[in-house]
C-alpha cells in the first residue's frame, strides 16, 4: 500500500485520499450495452450511494468491482494501482468485500459457519480442505468480531435459515465488514427488511468509516440514502450522469436526477 | 430453544409461543427416521414371532449393508442438489470387471482395490459431464450413464455369468465379527469416516454450503465445481464397494448384478430425511433410511405378505418423505416470518 499515489479528487467534494476509482468502464452483453463509459470515485472513509433506475448499469458496475464480470474496456484502480479481477476471490484478496442482493447467506449453515465461510482455519495445514475445523476457535473468532459489529446478540450456533431477514442481513454485513480491508459494497442491503431491521443495518453501515472502510451502497430507498450516504452518484443508460452531496431534503433532487428531468 | 436471538432483543408472548411450537414440529421432523425405524421394528416384532431374533437381525444388517454403502455416496450427491442413477450399473461393472480380470479359479485379494477403482472412474466421468459438460440435469446424465455402463457390462461379460469369488470378498460379505456381519461393520466404519469428513472438515462444510446455495458458494469463492465433482467421484466409489459386497453375497458375477439398486439407494437417502432441494441431511439418518427399507422388506416377508407389496410400501415411503420435506420448508418459512414480524413490531 506504500506506493499508493496521493491523488485527490479534483471537484473539491472531498479532501480525502482516493481509494477506488473506476474510469470509462464499458461492458456489453451481446447487443445490450450495460455500461457505456461509467466512472466512479470513492474516497477513504466515504459512503457513496450509487443510484439509478432499473437497467441503469449499477449492478454491472458493482459486479465488475467484485470480479464477477470482466469489463470490455476501462480501468479500475485501488489505492492508485490498477486492479485486475478475474474472480470474486481476487476481489476479496484485494480487500474488497460485497454483500449481494437477496440475502446472500447459506440458510442451512449456522451463524458462525456463514461468518467464516471460505476463511476457515484447518489443522493440520497440509491436509488442505480435508483438515479439521476447530469449533472452539471459530466461536472465539466470532466473539472477537461480533461485539465490534453489534451483532453479539445473535447466537453463533443457530442455523441462519431460521432467522429473520434482518438478522440474516446483519450477519452478511458483518461477514463483509469483518474481513474487508478497503471497500465494502452493499447491494440493496435493506430491500427485504422491515422498518426496524432496516434501522439496525443502516446504523451498522453508518459506523463503517470509523473502521477506515469506504462504502458503496446501492439502494432504491431515498430516505435510507439520505441517512447514510455522504455523496450520491447517479447512473443512467450505463453512464454516470451526475453526483451530489447528500444532506437532508435532497431526496427530490436525487429522484429528478435519476429520472433525467432537471 | 434457549436464549432468544431477536435483533431488538424483544419478544411478544403469542408469537414466541407459536414459534416454539413450530420449532418442536421441526425437531420431530428431524428425528423422524429413527422414530419410524423403531416403530417398524416394534410393530413387526409384535406381529411376526421370529422377527426380533439374533439370526433375523444379523440377516437384516447384512442385507442392508449394500444399500447403506450405496446410500453414503448417494447422500453426498443429493447434498449438492444432484442425483446419481447410474450406481446400479456400477455394481455390475465392478463385479464383472473383477471377475474378468482376476479370473474365478485363482481369485486374488487385489480385487479388493479394483471394485472401488472401477466405481471411482465412472463417478469421475459423471462429475465431469455434469460440471464441465455443462449439462444441467444430473438425472438425465446419470440415466444415460446407467444405460451405457449396463451395455459395457454385457460387452465385457458376453452375457455370461462367472461363478466364484475371492475368499476375502466372500468373508467380507458373509463373515461375522463378534456376531456382527463383517459387511455391516465395514459399512459402519465407512459411515463413521463420512461423518467425520462431513461434520468436522472444511471440505464437508463447503459441501453443505454448495448444496445450500450454489450461487453464493461461487460468489464467496468456494471451488464449487471441484466440490460437486468430488461428490460424484465418491458416490461412484461407494457403488464399487457395494459391488464388492454384492459379489460376495451372490458368489457369482452376473451382468445383471445390482439391477434396481439405484432406487433403493435414493430411497434410503430420501426416507432418511435428506432434502432433494440440497444442503440438508445427515449420515446417521441415511443409515436409518437404509435400515427402514430392509426392515419393511424383511418384515413383510416374515408376515408372508407378497414381496410385490414391499415395492408399494417403499414407494409410498418415498412420497411421504418428500411431502415431509416440503412441510419442513414451509415451517421454516413460517418461523422466519414470525421472527421478522416480532422484530419490526
Amino acid at each position: 500500500m506504500s506506493a499508493a499515489s496521493p491523488e485527490r479528487i479534483s471537484n473539491g467534494i472531498s479532501d480525502k485520499r482516493l481509494v477506488l476509482s473506476v474510469r470509462e468502464a464499458r461492458k456489453a452483453y451481446g447487443f445490450v450495452t450495460a455500461l457505456a463509459g461509467a466512472s466512479l470515485d470513492l474516497c477513504e472513509g466515504e459512503i457513496v450511494a450509487l443510484l439509478g433506475d432499473n437497467g441503469a448499469g449499477k449492478s454491472t458496475l458493482i459486479k465488475a468491482i467484485t470480479g464477477i464480470v470482466t469489463l470490455d474496456s476501462g480501468a479500475i484502480e485501488l489505492d492508485g494501482r490498477p486492479l485486475r479481477l478475474r474472480s470474486p476471490a481476487d476481489a476479496r484478496a484485494s480487500g474488497i468485500e460485497t454483500v449481494f442482493q437477496d440475502l446472500a447467506v447459506f440458510d442451512n449453515l449456522t451463524v458462525s459457519d456463514n461468518f467464516l465461510i471460505g476463511r476457515e482455519q484447518t489443522w493440520p495445514r497440509w491436509l488442505g480442505p480435508l483438515g479439521f475445523l476447530s469449533a472452539r476457535q471459530e466461536q472465539r473468532q466470532w466473539r472477537e468480531h461480533a461485539s465490534a459489529l453489534s451483532v453479539s446478540h445473535v447466537s453463533p450456533s443457530h442455523e441462519i435459515g431460521l432467522m429473520s431477514g434482518g438478522q440474516r442481513q446483519a450477519v452478511a454485513v458483518a461477514r463483509a465488514v469483518a474481513f474487508a480491508r478497503r471497500v465494502v459494497i452493499l447491494d440493496e442491503p435493506t430491500a427485504a427488511l422491515g422498518v426496524r431491521e432496516s434501522d439496525e443495518i443502516l446504523t451498522m453501515v453508518r459506523r463503517l468509516p470509523e473502521r477506515g472502510l469506504s462504502v458503496i451502497i446501492v439502494s432504491h430507498n431515498m430516505d435510507h440514502v439520505v441517512r447514510v450516504a455522504d455523496r450520491a452518484v447517479v447512473m443512467r443508460q450505463g453512464r454516470s450522469v451526475g453526483e451530489m452531496d447528500v444532506r437532508q431534503g435532497v431526496q427530490k433532487d436525487l429522484v429528478a436526477m435519476i429520472m433525467g428531468v432537471t | 430453544m434457549g436464549a432468544d436471538v431477536d435483533i431488538a432483543g424483544k419478544s411478544s408472548g403469542t408469537a414466541t409461543g407459536r414459534r416454539d411450537a413450530l420449532s418442536i414440529v421441526l425437531l420431530l421432523l428431524q428425528a423422524g427416521p429413527i422414530i419410524i425405524l423403531v416403530t417398524l421394528v416394534v410393530a413387526f416384532g409384535l406381529l411376526a414371532p421370529h422377527f426380533i431374533s439374533v439370526r433375523n437381525l444379523q440377516n437384516l444388517l447384512a442385507q442392508s449393508a449394500i444399500v447403506c454403502a450405496l446410500g453414503l455416496g448417494q447422500f453426498l450427491v443429493i447434498l449438492v442438489r444432484g442425483v446419481d442413477v447410474s450406481v446400479g450399473s456400477v455394481i455390475a461393472l465392478s463385479v464383472v470387471t473383477v471377475a474378468t480380470l482376476t479370473g474365478v479359479d485363482q481369485p486374488s485379494s487385489i480385487a479388493l482395490v479394483i471394485y472401488p477403482l472401477v466405481g471411482l472412474v465412472v463417478g469421475l466421468i459423471n462429475g465431469l459431464l455434469i460440471v464441465k459438460g455443462g449439462i444441467p440435469q444430473p438425472l438425465v446424465v446419470t440415466v444415460a450413464m446407467l444405460g451405457i455402463v449396463a451395455g459395457v457390462v454385457l460387452l465385457i461379460s458376453g452375457g455370461n455369468t462367472l461363478v466364484g469369488v475371492s475368499p476375502a470378498v466372500h468373508w467380507l460379505a458373509n463373515g461375522k465379527v463378534l456376531g456382527i456381519p463383517a459387511g455391516a461393520l465395514m459399512v459402519l466404519i465407512l459411515a463413521g469416516l463420512f461423518w467425520l469428513l462431513l461434520r468436522r472438515t472444511q471440505w464437508g462444510r463447503w459441501l453443505y454450503a454448495v448444496g445450500g446455495n450454489p450461487d453464493v458458494a461461487q460468489w464467496v469463492g468456494l471451488p464449487r465445481d471441484r466440490l460437486i465433482m468430488s461428490a460424484y467421484a465418491i458416490c461412484g466409489t461407494t457403488a464399487g464397494i457395494a459391488g464388492m459386497l454384492y459379489h460376495g453375497r451372490t458368489g457369482s458375477a452376473s451382468p445383471l448384478s445390482g439391477v434396481g439398486y439405484e432406487l433403493d439407494a435414493i430411497t434410503a437417502v430420501v426416507v432418511g430425511g435428506a432434502s432433494l432441494f440440497g444442503g440438508r441431511g445427515s449420515i446417521t439418518n441415511v443409515l436409518f433410511g437404509a435400515l427402514i427399507i430392509a426392515t419393511i422388506r424383511s418384515g413383510l416377508q416374515q408376515l408372508d405378505v407378497s414381496p410385490f407389496w414391499s415395492s408399494v410400501a417403499i414407494g409410498i415411503g418415498i412420497l411421504v418423505a418428500l411431502e415431509l420435506d416440503v412441510l419442513r420448508k414451509h415451517i421454516e418459512n413460517r418461523i422466519r416470518t414470525l421472527r421478522a414480524r416480532q422484530v419490526n413490531q
